[in-house]
């Protein structure tokens, strides 16, 4: 901002010295010859000295507003920590606080303070929210930090902001600023152990059953998709509480029933160059009907949706 | 515009004139090293910025071998004396003293390489590679391409050497020893820092 | 006129020097910088063609929300192969291709020190850009930016060929670049005319110097990264290979200690050129000549103190980005010493609007809100909101495009007529000018608010309903205009070969020793050795009491041909070493190693020719009195 005021009178200096040597020293006659001046000593020095001191005018406040801002920070028990880890093209949340793993929202309390640990599992992705913080690149094999307080709750967008590659446009997120209760809500919601073995919901049940015989579990986990158990590998975007999300495909599209059908039918449709396979052929006359059936039982998970299922599953 | 015959041979043509009074040739020397100066620091930066990464053996104190190293080390310090000899034997246009030491460089420069081979080859039973660890991969580039650097020059001077038989070499000549020389020396040069930095640190 | 002994070739017949004076063998074998020099100009504008093409598809794919223009893999593409084009294929070629015509003549020199090694730099580096662009048809072009961070170009990231092209491209380019650069610096050194201290060369000769000092030093870092992803990708080291513990930042730390100097060495011979340009059409000599020198090598020193100014959010810590942004800081001061020295240089002048100095004017305007965006992204913590995002698109191509390309176009209107004898016409140059300046702005200014109201760079689409519609379209529709006024600089060019040869020696009145020849200059440059006294040497031969000198005695010079001109004789082995480079490159990359083996042999081979090749060419004499 500083700079932005003190670029007024630079640039209207230069542009106005410009401006005022093309009109009065335009050239009238062929054989008029000015004053040969080679320079002037004063002149010079006045013209070294205008620039180093906007340089200093400019590098105080600089300095200050680094330190204040990129300090490093030992996060205590006061902070909430967050493990953020960038993936081609989608984001792993970790709360080692609270024992939570989440994918491409970033649930955090208003007013507390938020330290982030950046690393990245592939290429350098870069960690940004415009209306919360500067960028942080998330290098692999390098741990980096950012900090910030968020002081209104709302959403915030978020986007990689660094060359990856395929989707890396599509590479966005949501942080979620809730007020101190929300997110004390959020965390038991999430950590609420729900068993969701059967529901009385024909579709989900159906998506239930899908979901592992389709092969979703080949690169997904969903935890507790029967007693205490978990099941999956944890490659790709941990889908445990779904239903709590608010977007699919890493803020690509809001997570609706139709719209999360729409990303497991075919993601590429949805999100081109990303890693995720169709996992039905492209004539399968079952594509569309299992596809919901399986985004009804991921938006099922998690605290409301879920305890619908759970409470249908205490009959069974 | 007529063509004459009469031609006059190549090193009777008149100087021309140059600004400093030095020859380019020995300027664009200069320059090269200079730049060549970067080209060695961003391998030894890369050396230095991955030192102690390695997540596997072997490791520089599992390998190296001082004694060994420094016989060699010695060996090449000691063909750059040898170039001093040269260079002051073809400015006193004697030939054969020159042939004698330029060839003493070359033989030692390649005494040099015979050590490096060897080292190499031992390492390579000790289980490093490029392909082994991040230690392999900037040793060996770094101190293969200072080898190279010494091939190079064992093959300029004997070219150099070749020279003197097909055409009268003389003092007009030395310019061309003499930057031989430049790059001789600085080789030479490089390898102690690096016999430093990647040797002997590793035991102090 | 003047009287020619020929040499006498070396041995061999295979050795001989060809001796074509006309047609295609003769270009192939040149070693003539002023038709080098043409050669480069000539491959520049080619190359920055293609990289306009590829501008104008990105602008384009941009101009609405979710544009199918081009699918995401090609957008990359499109990115990677337009600013790797325009930086090391256009416009840095173009700075060489000017001095390697101008230098010379500037200096009053007959060749550069080493013809036959300009040859080779000439042929490596559009055999690297060739090579490059030959990826388009074998399987894809490089597609991870112009600065190809690792780890994308690993081989478990990246298995095409592209990326290869790309490091293999650049890297034999780049040694074109620098054998060049060490070229321009032993010629200026050591062949200015007899009297032509350094504190009398002509501006743009100093600011070639300056910057092929920066050239020397700030491309081994580069070469040697492109060799580690090199040898990472062909031989298997591991260098960039994270499952080895490898450091990515690595790259980051070798490419911007080679980039951020590359920049000023886009920026210096622009500079150059404008110190040129200014004073003759202002007819007053440079304001504060030294002063610009001492500011070009401050420029050049702390240039490379800055690097890490392009990773400020790579998480290097407070200490060091408060280190780097103030270098950065301070960067500003020699160039805004430059900038007020131009200013003073018009004020109080006689200013004769022609279209060089049109473009200069340009320049100043767009390189100034450039330069001050620059200083903006050196504060990290702006720099934390503005990286990678529009803002700084908006800022270099402020720099580069309004800034060096500006120059450049004004600099091939001004040395036009020297090269070519014709005049090219002002008018319709005018309305171009027009066109191109008012498009640039049009284009690139709404990406200032783009950048700021948070659009990210490098990706081929946009959501909707975020307000970056109408920035885009304005953007992509100064994009157009900006295309009319490069059309018409194209035509005005075109009609300018075919304009009548009646330029005369010196057709702006100009002050250095280049309109002191003939227009085109005869292949030997200088029929006398030019003898100097003053700045400004040719200036002071035409008015002399406005400079306090009496001309030296041209006759004096002919004291220094007394010998004879020594003209090179042409040679094969420039152009079939940088071939047999090229090839073994093609081979290394199919690991095809027969192919690679062969072609190294023969580059050998052609050094060996080459050394042993002879002097060749022919001397001139000129007789005496047609010389004075
Ligand atoms: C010709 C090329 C050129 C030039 C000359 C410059 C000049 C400058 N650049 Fe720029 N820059 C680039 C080309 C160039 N740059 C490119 C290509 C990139 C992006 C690379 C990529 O990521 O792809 C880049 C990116 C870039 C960044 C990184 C941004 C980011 O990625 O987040 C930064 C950060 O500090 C920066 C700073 C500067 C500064 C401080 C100058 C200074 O030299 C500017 C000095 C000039 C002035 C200040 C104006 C004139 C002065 C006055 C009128 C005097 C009064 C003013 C003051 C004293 C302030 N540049
Ligand atoms: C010198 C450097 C230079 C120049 C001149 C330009 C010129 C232009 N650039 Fe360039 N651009 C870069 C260097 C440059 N660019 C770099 C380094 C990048 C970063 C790449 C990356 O992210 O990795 C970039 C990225 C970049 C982007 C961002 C892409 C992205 O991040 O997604 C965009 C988007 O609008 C863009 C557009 C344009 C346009 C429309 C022009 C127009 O101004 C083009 C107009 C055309 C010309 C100027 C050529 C005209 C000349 C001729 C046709 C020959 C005429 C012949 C004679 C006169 C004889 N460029
Ligand atoms: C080969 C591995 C793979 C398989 C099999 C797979 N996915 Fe995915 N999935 C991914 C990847 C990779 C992503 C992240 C894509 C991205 O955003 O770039 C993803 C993302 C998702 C998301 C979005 C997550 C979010 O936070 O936005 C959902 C939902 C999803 N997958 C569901 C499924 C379902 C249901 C199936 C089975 C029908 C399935 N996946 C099978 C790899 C896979
Ligand atoms: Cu991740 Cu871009
Ligand atoms: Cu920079």
């Amino acid at each position: 901002m500083w700079t932005y005021w003190l670029s007024w009178p630079v640039m209207i200096g230069v542009f106005g010295a410009i401006v005022y040597v093309i009109f009065r020293y335009r050239r009238r006659r062929d054989d008029e010859m000015p004053t040969q001046s080679h320079g002037n000593p004063a002149v010079e020095v006045i013209l070294t000295i205008i620039p180093v001191l906007i340089v200093i005018a400019v590098a105080i406040p600089t300095v200050r507003s680094i330190f204040a801002t990129q300090t490093y920070v030992e996060p205590t028990e006061d902070d909430v920590e967050v493990h953020v880890t960038g993936y081609q093209w989608w984001w792993k949340f970790e709360y080692p606080q609270y024992g939570i793993t989440t994918a491409n929202e970033l649930v955090i309390p208003q007013g507390k303070r938020v330290v982030l640990k950046l690393n990245s599992a592939d290429v350098v992705h870069a960690f940004w929210v415009p209306r919360l913080a500067g960028k942080v690149d998330l290098i692999p094999n390098q741990d980096n930090q950012l900090w910030f307080v968020a002081d209104e709750p709302g959403v915030y967008p978020g986007q990689c902001a660094e060359l990856c590659l395929g989707a890396h446009a599509y590479m966005r997120f949501n942080v979620i600023v809730e007020d101190e209760g929300g997110f004390e809500e959020w965390v038991a919601a999430f950590q609420e152990p729900q068993v969701v073995s059967a529901s009385t919901d024909a579709l989900v049940a159906q998506g239930r059953q899908l979901l592992a015989t389709k092969g979703c579990i080949g690169c997904h986990t969903v935890d507790n998709y029967a007693e205490g158990m978990s099941f999956g590998q944890p490659i790709y975007p941990d889908l445990t509480n779904f239903g709590l999300r608010e977007s699919v495909g890493a803020n690509v599209l809001p997570a609706t029933l139709e719209n999360v059908a729409a990303w497991i039918a075919d993601p590429q449709a949805v999100k081109p160059g990303n890693y995720m396979p169709t996992l039905w052929q492209a004539d399968d006359p079952n594509r569309e009907q299992e596809a919901t059936a399986i985004a009804a039982y991921l938006l099922s998970l998690g605290a409301d949706g879920g305890a619908v299922a759970q409470a249908s599953a205490g009959g069974n | 515009m007529s063509a004459q015959p009469a031609a006059p041979a190549a090193s009777e043509q008149p100087v021309p004139y140059r600004a400093t009074k030095l020859p380019d040739v020995k300027l664009l020397m200069w320059v090269f090293l200079a730049s060549d100066t970067m080209f060695f620091g961003s391998l030894i930066g890369t050396y230095l910025a991955y030192k102690d990464r390695s997540l596997v053996g072997p490791l520089p104190v599992d390998v190296f071998d001082i004694p060994l190293t420094t016989v060699s080390t010695f060996v090449l310090l000691m063909s750059s004396f040898l170039m001093v000899l040269s260079l002051h034997a073809i400015r006193q246009n004697d030939i054969p003293k020159f042939r004698l030491w330029t060839a003493g460089v070359a033989f030692f420069g390649s005494i040099f390489l015979g050590f490096q081979v060897y080292e190499f080859v031992h390492f390579v039973n000790a289980g490093l590679s490029i392909h082994q660890n991040l230690f392999g991969t900037t040793f060996f580039i770094l101190t293969g391409t200072h080898g190279v650097h010494v091939t190079v020059g064992v093959i300029w001077l004997v070219a150099l050497i070749m020279d003197s038989y097909l055409r009268p070499l003389g003092a007009k000549d030395s310019v061309y020893v003499e930057i031989a020389g430049l790059y001789w020396h600085f080789v030479d040069i490089v390898w102690i820092v690096i016999f430093t930095v990647v040797y002997l640190v590793e035991f102090v | 006129m003047a009287s020619q002994t020929t040499l006498a070739p070396s041995a061999g017949k295979l050795l001989q020097r060809p001796t074509w004076t006309r047609g295609a063998m003769s270009w192939l074998t040149t070693v003539d910088h002023k038709r080098l020099g043409i050669l480069y100009i000539l491959s520049s504008f080619a190359f920055m063609g293609l990289a306009a093409i590829e501008a104008f598809i990105i602008r384009l794919q941009l101009l609405t929300p979710d544009m199918r223009v081009v699918n995401p893999d090609q957008f990359n593409q499109l990115f990677t192969m337009h600013g790797v084009t325009m930086v090391f294929l256009a416009i840095m070629p173009l700075g060489i291709g000017l001095a390697n015509y101008f230098v010379p003549l500037q200096i009053g020199a007959r060749d550069l020190a080493f013809p036959r090694l300009n040859a080779f730099g000439y042929w490596i580096y559009s055999f690297g850009g060739l090579m490059i662009y030959t990826s388009i048809f074998l399987g894809g072009a490089p597609d991870v930016g112009w600065v190809a961070y690792a780890p994308l170009t690993s081989l478990s990231h990246n298995p095409g060929l592209g990326v290869d092209f790309y490091m293999f491209g650049l890297f034999i380019s780049g040694i074109g670049t620098t054998a060049t650069a060490m070229n321009l610096i032993v010629t200026i050194v050591n062949m200015r005319a007899p009297g032509m201290t350094m504190m009398r060369l002509p501006v743009f000769t100093w600011m070639m110097m300056i910057t092929s000092f920066m050239i020397i030093f700030a491309f081994p870092p580069l070469t040697i990264a492109f060799l580690e992803v090199i040898l990472d990708r062909t031989f298997g080291t591991l260098f960039y290979v994270q499952e080895a513990g490898a450091l990515p930042i690595l790259w980051q730390h070798l490419f911007w200690i080679f980039g951020h100097p590359e920049v000023y060495i886009i920026i210096l011979p622009a500079f150059g050129v404008i110190s040129e340009i200014i004073p003759t059409f202002s007819r007053k000599p440079l304001f504060g000549y030294p002063v610009m020198i001492l500011s070009g090598i401050m420029i050049a020193f702390m240039g490379f103190a800055v690097w890490t100014h392009h990773m400020f959010t790579t998480g290097l810590g407070p200490v060091v980005n408060t280190a780097f942004s103030i270098t950065s800081f301070i960067i500003g001061i020699p160039t805004g010493v430059k900038i007020f020295n131009w200013v003073g240089t018009l004020w109080g002048g006689s200013i004769r609007f022609t279209v060089p100095i049109l473009y200069a004017l340009a320049f100043l305007v767009t390189f100034t809100l450039g330069g001050i965006t620059g200083i903006m992204v050196a504060m990290p913590t702006f720099d934390a909101q503005a990286h990678d995002t529009y803002f700084v698109v908006a800022h270099f191509h402020y720099v580069m495009g309004g800034g060096a390309l500006m120059a450049f176009f004004g600099a091939v209107y001004y040395w036009f007529p020297k090269m070519t004898g014709r005049l090219i016409d002002e008018r319709l140059g005018k309305v171009a000018w027009f066109f191109t300046v008012l498009g640039f702005h049009v284009l690139f200014f709404p990406q200032h608010i783009a950048g700021l109201m948070g659009m990210p760079r490098r990706i081929q689409t946009y959501p909707a309903g975020i307000g970056l519609e109408t920035v885009n379209m304005v953007s992509t529709i100064g994009s157009w205009i900006m295309g009319v006024g490069l059309i018409l600089i194209l035509i005005n060019v075109i009609q300018g070969f075919r304009a009548p040869k009646n330029a005369g020696n010196d057709p702006w009145d100009g002050r250095t020793l280049e309109w002191s020849i003939p227009s085109p200059p005869p292949y030997y440059n200088f029929a006398v050795q030019p003898v100097v006294n003053s700045l400004d040497a040719h200036w002071a031969s035409k008015y002399p009491e406005t400079m306090h000198v009496t001309p030296p005695d041209p006759a004096e010079g002919r004291k220094y041909d007394a010998g004879g001109v020594h003209i090179p004789g042409q040679s094969w082995y420039p152009m079939v070493a940088a071939l047999a480079i090229t090839i073994g490159c093609y081979g290394l990359m199919y690991d095809n190693l027969v192919l690679a083996v062969i072609s190294g042999l023969s580059f050998i081979a052609c050094i060996f020719g080459w050394a042993f090749e002879g002097v060749g060419g022919h001397h001139l004499h000129f007789d005496t009195e047609e010389a004075a």
